[in-house]
């Protein structure tokens, strides 16, 4: 247990170095956040949609830039790299849980992320733009959210690259989840703008889990229970399937001989 | 073919002190070098790590402006004509490589001749000559990152010379190579230098490199030039020692008496025997065959001459 | 010769490429996707609302297939420059300036990604849509710039994505900044300019000229008054504008490879 958390802090360390990219980030969240958010307000100008007013849409802007970089919405191919490259048997033969270890270090990344890429773009938004400000209430369910988020995301990410086990360039897989993730979890609109079929439909999927659902929990847009649940069982559920995977790729390794 | 005067070259480094305060200081790379090469030399262009051999080539190549001096490559200001002169000069870099990594080695040579409008004839004699010499044949196809070190120095230097360019500069051409692949690559310059008259200005840590190809070398230390001269000079200054350790199949008590030795000590009971021996006096094959005529050997090394050991000698005599 | 050489180094690369054939056709699809996203943003939004910056949907959808066949295009061709600072960090740029050749043609034809196609045809087959459904004004003066205008258009993004990455030359990060330009410019065009605020809309729509691209042309094929103020000529003023900020493409272009160099500055 002792190592998992001596992991989350070096995941912790590896980013905190980037401090000069942080700030070249911010550009990029201000400018990607006040482009999107021109859209919602043109939208919105003519009466709310959906439940979002002006201060609601911007609000959403903000935390979606935040969040991007949180959750990793994009995935990363550093797992993936490792077993195209074979290195990953030296990961797989420690005494480790290989998934467990990695996500301790992406908890790690996260609460580093959380001071450095997603305050900023929240307070950069929070002070020049309309914000809808949480209930007291709501908050430690938002902090809960994005635990869960983290979660899901890491889960997804995790299944991402060890499809690497099985199809060697996942670069297409990797290109078309980056494409889902941007639209699927509300990124670029928020899923409640959605036709209602549409939008039923993507609720029974994780996607809506990294993104959409921390920030209704924040606005406080649906009821916050069957939010968090909806993000709690498919954080247990990718998680699970992450290990199963896992442990699958491990019996094929060691047929294989990598 | 080369002209440098009072070549001077500053960079900026920003360093940070403290939190958010920044620290500008100008670092001289290369301070007040001068020196000439004429055509058809063989130049080497030696110094420790940081020297500035580096930032001097750049210069040369036009890659980097002097802060201040007076610099002419064939005849032309290289931070001016820089494509001029790319034109007439041919690079090698050791650690960088010049070639398509993707692409088969022929390939790269066929670009090569697309883009320094070198006629076809004239590409395919040369790459012939080139690909004989060089022993370019079976991997004329293969994709350069399959390539070993050697096999890409090779190609590199067939690159380099696709359009018989006047002068080869070459930065640290035989760093990493096995011995053999060093001594063809020598072999193989020492004639382009002495039958077909390129000039060659070559860097390189190795004073083996300098002892086949450069009857002169220019010494540069921190950013100035220590020495300029012919090796023979240097050498018999600066590093007349080398030391031969000898590991014997049955211990001898002592090896007294061998030509050019100038100490001996052994250890382990007379079953290793270092022999300090002077260049000028003896060769270490001589003394070799010297120590088995005695003795039957079990094995041998030679104290590498450390260019850093010959600069630190030149440096601190000033 | 020496014209010959460019297009041997881009189908050098191509061949270079050529091991990698599996994953293309659904790289080239995934790249067709991810133009397309913007376009279900655009229908989605347009499913709640009847207009946007005071346009319908179908115009929309011509300014956005406008300004997606010039960035898709733009993307091909000077989309390599993304690869500049990794140049510079590894010594690969020195290499580019030991060569009698321009080094910003060099660097732009360092390699071509052919997938990127995928992004120009799918925002074509939304233009021709975009033809179709709305009221174009169509004279012989304004079915030109069907073809004029995406061409022009991605000759300001690429001398956008020039500018924007020669900022590499000077900041070790500049990387980011320099995609919010680029790719915020391809996103700013994509919508009509009056969607916009006043201070986002000065900077894309007239710093980097991004208008042009897209939003006046289209006013021009629409028949349109410009709701801005705009002079109705200016939907045909984008060869122009792409002439200058070509022209000031490579004078920037030119300053920061002195700068590196150490000449001059």
């Amino acid at each position: 247990m002792r190592a998992y958390a001596r992991l989350a802090l070096a995941g912790f360390r590896r980013y905190s170095t980037y401090r000069q990219a942080m700030l070249a980030g911010m550009a990029t969240n201000v400018v990607f956040g006040m482009l999107r958010l021109a859209v919602l307000t043109a939208a919105v100008s003519q009466g709310p949609i959906a439940g979002y007013d002006l201060a609601a849409a911007s609000t959403y802007t903000w935390l979606g830039q935040g969040l991007m970089a949180f959750v990793v919405l994009w995935g990363d191919k550093q797992l993936a790299e490792r077993i195209r490259s074979g290195d990953v048997v030296v990961d797989l033969y420690r005494p480790w849980h290989l998934q467990l270890a990695l996500f301790a270090e992406d908890v790690g990344r996260g609460a580093h992320a959380l001071a450095v890429r997603f305050l900023p773009p929240v307070a950069f938004g929070a002070l020049f733009f309309p914000f809808r400000w949480p209930e007291p209430a709501a908050l430690p369910a938002f902090a809960v959210s994005l635990v869960l988020a983290l979660t899901t995301s890491f889960g997804m990410r995790f299944l991402l690259n060890a499809t690497t086990f099985w199809l060697l360039d996942n670069r297409g897989l990797h290109a078309l989840y980056t494409l889902s993730t941007w639209l699927l979890c509300g990124l670029t609109v928020p899923l409640a703008f959605f036709p209602d079929r549409a939008r039923a439909v993507l609720w029974l999927t994780p996607f809506p889990a990294m993104l959409q659902a921390p920030v209704d929990v924040f606005l406080s847009l649906a009821p916050q229970w069957t939010t968090l649940a909806h993000q709690a069982f498919w954080a247990v559920a990718v998680m699970a399937a992450g290990h199963l995977v896992l442990h699958r790729a491990v019996r094929k390794v060691v047929v294989q001989g990598g | 073919m080369i002209e440098v005067r009072d070549l001077r070259r500053e960079f900026t480094l920003t360093t940070k002190t403290g939190r958010f305060r920044r620290e500008k200081r100008a670092v001289l790379a290369v301070d007040a070098v001068s020196f000439d090469v004429a055509a058809g030399e063989a130049v080497g262009y030696v110094g420790p790590n940081g020297a500035g051999k580096s930032t001097t080539i750049k210069v040369l190549t036009g890659v980097l402006a002097p802060t201040s001096g007076h610099v002419r490559v064939s005849g032309v200001d290289p931070s001016r004509s820089r494509r001029e002169l790319a034109r007439r000069i041919g690079v090698v870099f050791g650690q960088r490589s010049q070639l398509w990594w993707d692409l088969p080695l022929r390939d790269s040579f066929d670009l090569l001749r697309a883009i320094y409008r070198v006629p076809a004839p004239d590409h395919a004699r040369r790459l012939r000559e080139c690909a004989d010499l060089l022993d370019l044949g079976p991997f004329l196809d293969t994709p350069v990152r399959q390539l070993s070190l050697g096999q890409r120095m090779r190609g590199e230097i067939t690159a380099a010379l696709l359009h018989a360019p006047e002068l080869l500069v070459l930065d640290e051409p035989t760093i990493g190579l096995d011995l053999e692949s060093k001594e063809r690559l020598r072999e193989f310059l020492a004639d382009l230098n002495t039958r077909r008259g390129t000039t060659l200005l070559l860097t390189t840590h190795d004073l083996d490199d300098i002892e086949r190809l450069c009857p002169r070398l220019v010494v540069i230390d921190r950013g100035t030039v220590l020495a300029d001269g012919p090796l023979e000079a240097l050498r018999a200054e600066v590093a007349p020692e080398r030391v031969l350790v000898v590991d014997l199949e049955e211990p001898v008590p002592a090896l007294a008496g061998l030509p050019g030795v100038t100490s001996a000590r052994s250890e382990l009971n007379g079953l290793r025997h270092h022999l300090v021996f002077r260049r000028a006096e003896t060769t270490a094959a001589a003394l070799i065959a010297a120590v088995a005529a005695r003795a039957a050997v079990h094995d041998i090394s030679v104290g590498e001459p450390e260019i850093d050991d010959v600069v630190r000698r030149l440096y601190a005599r000033r | 010769m020496a014209e010959r050489v460019y297009p041997r180094l881009v189908a050098a690369r191509l061949r270079g490429q050529a091991s990698y054939r599996a994953s293309f056709a659904l790289l080239c699809v995934v790249s067709a996707l991810s133009q397309l996203v913007e376009l279900a943003v655009i229908l989605i939004v347009f499913t709640r609302v009847s207009a946007l910056g005071g346009f319908s949907v179908d115009e929309v959808i011509l300014m956005y297939a406008l300004a997606g066949v010039a960035f898709g295009i733009a993307d091909m061709v000077a989309g390599q420059l993304d690869e500049l600072p990794t140049y510079i960090r590894t010594g690969t740029f020195d290499v580019l300036l030991l060569r009698p050749l321009s080094t910003l043609a060099q660097v732009m034809t360092s390699d071509l990604h052919l997938r990127k196609v995928g992004r120009t045809v799918a925002s074509a087959a939304a233009l021709v849509y975009a033809l179709a459904h709305n009221d174009i004004a169509w004279s012989p003066l304004t079915a030109p710039l069907v073809v004029v205008a995406p061409l022009s258009g991605a000759v300001i993004f690429s001398a956008v994505w020039v500018i924007s990455c020669a900022v590499c030359f000077w900041l070790v990060d500049g990387q980011e900044l320099a995609n919010s330009v680029t790719y915020g410019s391809g996103a700013f065009t994509s919508y009509p300019a009056t969607v916009y605020g006043p201070w986002l809309r000065r900077f894309f729509a007239f710093v980097v000229p991004g208008a042009f691209v897209a939003y006046y042309p289209a006013l021009a094929l629409l028949g349109r008054p410009d709701p801005l103020g705009g002079h109705a000529l200016l939907g045909w003023a984008s060869p122009l504008v792409a002439a200058v900020t070509a022209v000031v493409a490579g004078l920037v272009w030119r300053f920061a490879v002195r700068h590196y160099r150490g000449t001059g500055s």
